[in-house]
């Protein structure tokens, strides 16, 4: 068995270790892609506009800042060093190129075409160094109706059908809370990226990545997207209460108790009918899961909002049933099976100031992959990183 | 050539996080080998959602394990564990996600594959971590869910506990696998080594709230507030949100309340909106613009404001998206043939692999496999 409490593996032992990438990205799914690089053991350069650098710096949430830039961009871009350059000035971009030349990866999340007019693209950067793997994150690809929109999480939300998963039937969209796209977006993206590097160890050759927003939206859906493509092609209807996901039968979904809420996953009602002794629910057939779930959901909330959470728990839990607490953050925090996982890491700016972020959710040989460092501040590596390429003639 | 051409994958793993990583590592080029036992195989398999199913396997089966080749082997058995063993010695990557300690008592853990193929890469998926009390519960997507905090973001105030409707956990778990795999695979490739990549469900959940939690964790712990209606983020000032119209919905983004304030146009707006905090005051911000957005459908609103510049969406059902999406949309589906299908979520060289339409058969391959791998049929 892992032991959990080991953490933090000596950075030359990470998989990625002397993988050099450029960060071309702002804000979140680009960024996000080359933290998860960085915490794999890649060294990630950000290149990024003088004077403001990273959009993400001055998005300022909550108020919160660290060093002066936002505690968001720490969030995305602990563990990286920063280059100002202006990719519009012949001077700086020959830098870049020579830097370029010594990558294995880039990343970028500009609007489709600005790469070419910059001298950026794929073609031409793969003349450069035909090794390197160039990952591109739009908002819906290069083509189409929507390519011109803004490649935002939210908007992809409500283009892409998943605000009407969320909630009860009768309720309007309802966004996920976060930017859930975004992060996913990364996720594919570093995929992409990594399957190419292994690629590149038998073929000597770089590759193109393209990831967007709206497929990762389609992506996460794509269980029950292939039921709505193979079934009548209609919208799900979300449950009247309680929904967790449209395509679930009774009594999937959260139901309210005398002190809380808790959820209960699939489980047949004959069982559940036993355990909350309650025949009424009995009296609906297996078969009837699905087309009459709102009735049965109905009777199961009137019984399990009739005591504490605890109580059906160590009713539920011994017999197997699979339910659960509803958690919010200072309850799950404060559990056992948190600290269990000890998902929290303290990083530290340049300045002193410090702040407590997840860690990777990946584990290596059993070791948790951490990296104290805070975000770089704007142009902190630009004379450093510059320094190990050849100046422009 | 795809990236990962060559790369042999045996998939003990059922139901969504482990298979999905699977799947990927299928688009991006590998082999899949799916071990199932004799009884029922993958339990996916007879997990009905919606009442939906093509050949006797659930539509689900489909979509998830699409285009990998099936074996059943009973494990218990010497004649099933001889099997697998075999399977694993010219494996590249192991995917297992049975309860923490299964695999280890069923003697193929990751220290016992390793010996039998060096340099293997092996990836575990937990519901929760191989330690602590919540170890041995149920890994399932819901529960997780209901566990991580992740209920409280979405929905609006006095709503209670709203979760994300689809399966957020197993997706994202199973992405954050196939992430370790392939960063394993190249170091592989370079040094021989081996390595066991581990993640759960918490973790990647964890990871998906990773910029509310860093703010949370620092800020006093102040949580994040739904907002009365059309909350969409509770750390974010107005405009930030969705808004009813005339017809349909209006999902709008962050940006400055002026640049939204002149783009709507109504002078007596802006004086309404003058004095007012982006973030401290954004329910009251929100019911002066919803009394401007009510007037017109949305689909008007978002020509006009797009026009000028305004990040804003109208909300669509799938099958609006289908029809209006253009090519996004219908590369990643394929409607032709005996079963629809959902590609993969990124292009490599410019193209996007192309998914086959089903998943195999229980124990489909179970005889060509036993001839290739040279073991006996089970």
């Amino acid at each position: 068995m892992t032991d959990l409490a080991l953490s933090g593996l000596p950075r030359a032992d990470l998989p990625l270790a002397g993988l050099r990438v450029l960060d071309f990205a702002q804000f979140l799914a680009g960024p996000v892609a080359a933290l998860r690089l960085a915490d794999l053991g890649a060294e990630v350069i950000k290149i990024e506009r003088p004077g403001v650098g990273d959009l993400c710096r001055s998005m300022v949430v909550n108020d919160q800042r660290l060093d002066g830039d936002s505690l968001v961009f720490h969030t995305f871009n602990r563990g990286k060093k920063s280059v100002a350059a202006d990719l519009k000035a012949p001077e700086d971009l020959a830098r870049v190129k020579a830097l370029i030349e010594t990558a294995d990866v880039m990343i970028h999340n500009f609007r489709p075409g600005v790469m070419e007019r910059i001298g950026l693209d794929y073609e031409t950067v793969q003349a450069l160094n035909p090794r390197l793997v160039y990952g591109a994150v739009s908002g819906y690809g290069a083509d189409g109706p929507w390519k011109d929109k803004p490649g935002q999480d939210l908007l992809v939300q409500s283009l892409s059908g998943i605000a009407w998963l969320n909630g009860n039937d009768g309720d309007g969209p309802v966004p996920t809370g976060f930017a859930m796209l975004d992060v996913a977006t990364a996720g594919q993206l570093v995929q992409g990226i990594l399957a190419c590097l292994v690629r590149r160890g038998v073929s000597g050759k770089g590759g193109l990545v393209e990831v967007d927003l709206m497929s990762a939206a389609i992506d996460m859906t794509f269980e029950q997207f292939t039921c709505f493509l193979n079934d009548d092609a209609g919208q799900p209807r979300r449950h009247a209460q309680g929904n967790a996901n449209p395509y679930q039968p009774a009594p999937y979904g959260v139901y309210e108790t005398a002190d809380g809420h808790m959820a209960l996953a699939m489980a047949p009602l004959t069982t559940v009918a036993d355990l909350l002794d309650c025949p009424e629910i009995a009296g609906f057939g297996q078969d009837q899961a699905f087309v009459r779930l709102d009735e049965i959901k109905a009777v199961v909330a009137g019984v399990l909002v009739t005591q504490p959470t605890q109580h059906w728990l160590d009713i539920l839990e011994p017999a197997g049933l699979w339910c659960a607490p509803v958690l919010d953050w200072p309850g799950f925090v404060a559990t056992e099976g948190f600290a269990a996982l000890d998902p929290v890491q303290v990083i530290r700016t340049k300045g002193g100031r410090e702040a407590k972020t997840s860690r990777c959710p990946i584990r290596i040989d059993g070791r948790m992959l951490r990296n104290p460092a805070g975000g770089p501040a704007l142009g902190a590596d630009t004379a450093a990183v510059f320094g190990t390429v050849p100046a422009p003639a | 050539m795809r990236p990962l051409e060559g790369v042999t994958v045996v998939d003990f793993s059922q139901f969504l996080a482990g298979p999905y990583a699977a799947l990927r590592l299928l688009d991006l080029g590998a082999r899949v080998i799916k071990i199932e036992n004799p009884d029922r195989g993958d339990l996916c398999r007879h997990h009905y959602v919606s009442e939906t199913c093509v050949d006797g396997d659930s539509t689900l089966f489909h979509a998830i394990n699409r285009g990998k080749e099936s074996v059943t082997l009973d494990l218990k058995t010497e004649a099933g564990h001889a099997a697998a063993r075999r399977l694993i010695e010219r494996a590249d990557v192991v995917i297992q996600n049975f309860r923490p300690g299964v695999i280890d008592r069923l003697g193929l853990g990751y220290e016992a594959a390793a010996t039998l193929r060096p340099g293997l890469v092996y990836g575990s998926i937990s519901g929760y971590g191989e330690a602590g009390e919540w170890a041995g519960l149920p890994g399932q997507d819901l529960l997780a869910q209901a566990r991580s905090g992740v209920m409280w973001l979405s929905g609006n105030r006095g709503q209670g506990p709203v979760p994300v409707g689809l399966p957020i956990a197993d997706i994202a778990a199973g992405a954050c696998l196939a992430q370790g795999l392939l960063a394993a695979l190249y170091r592989q490739a370079r040094t021989g080594e081996g390595t066991h990549v581990q993640t759960s469900l918490l973790e990647a959940l964890i990871d998906l709230q990773f910029e509310f939690l860093t703010t949370w964790l620092s800020n006093g712990q102040r949580p994040p507030e739904r907002l009365q209606h059309g909350s969409a983020h509770g750390y974010l000032a107005a405009p930030y949100g969705v808004y009813d119209t005339a017809e349909g919905h209006l999902a709008v983004a962050m940006m400055p309340l002026a640049t939204l304030s002149d783009a709507l146009d109504r002078p007596s707006l802006a004086a309404q909106l003058a004095g007012l905090e982006a973030f401290a005051d954004r329910e009251a911000i929100r019911e002066r613009l919803q009394e401007v957005l009510i007037t017109r459908p949305a689909a008007e609103w978002e020509a006009t404001l797009s026009a000028k510049g305004i990040w804003c969406a109208r909300v669509r059902s799938w099958a609006e998206m289908r029809t209006e999406g253009g090519p996004a949309v219908t590369g990643m589906l394929h409607a032709g043939g005996e079963l629809a299908r959902v590609a993969a979520p990124f292009r490599i060289d410019g193209a996007r692999p192309m998914p086959v339409a089903r998943g195999p058969v229980l124990n489909e391959h179970g005889a060509a496999l036993a001839r290739e791998f040279g073991f006996d049929p089970v």
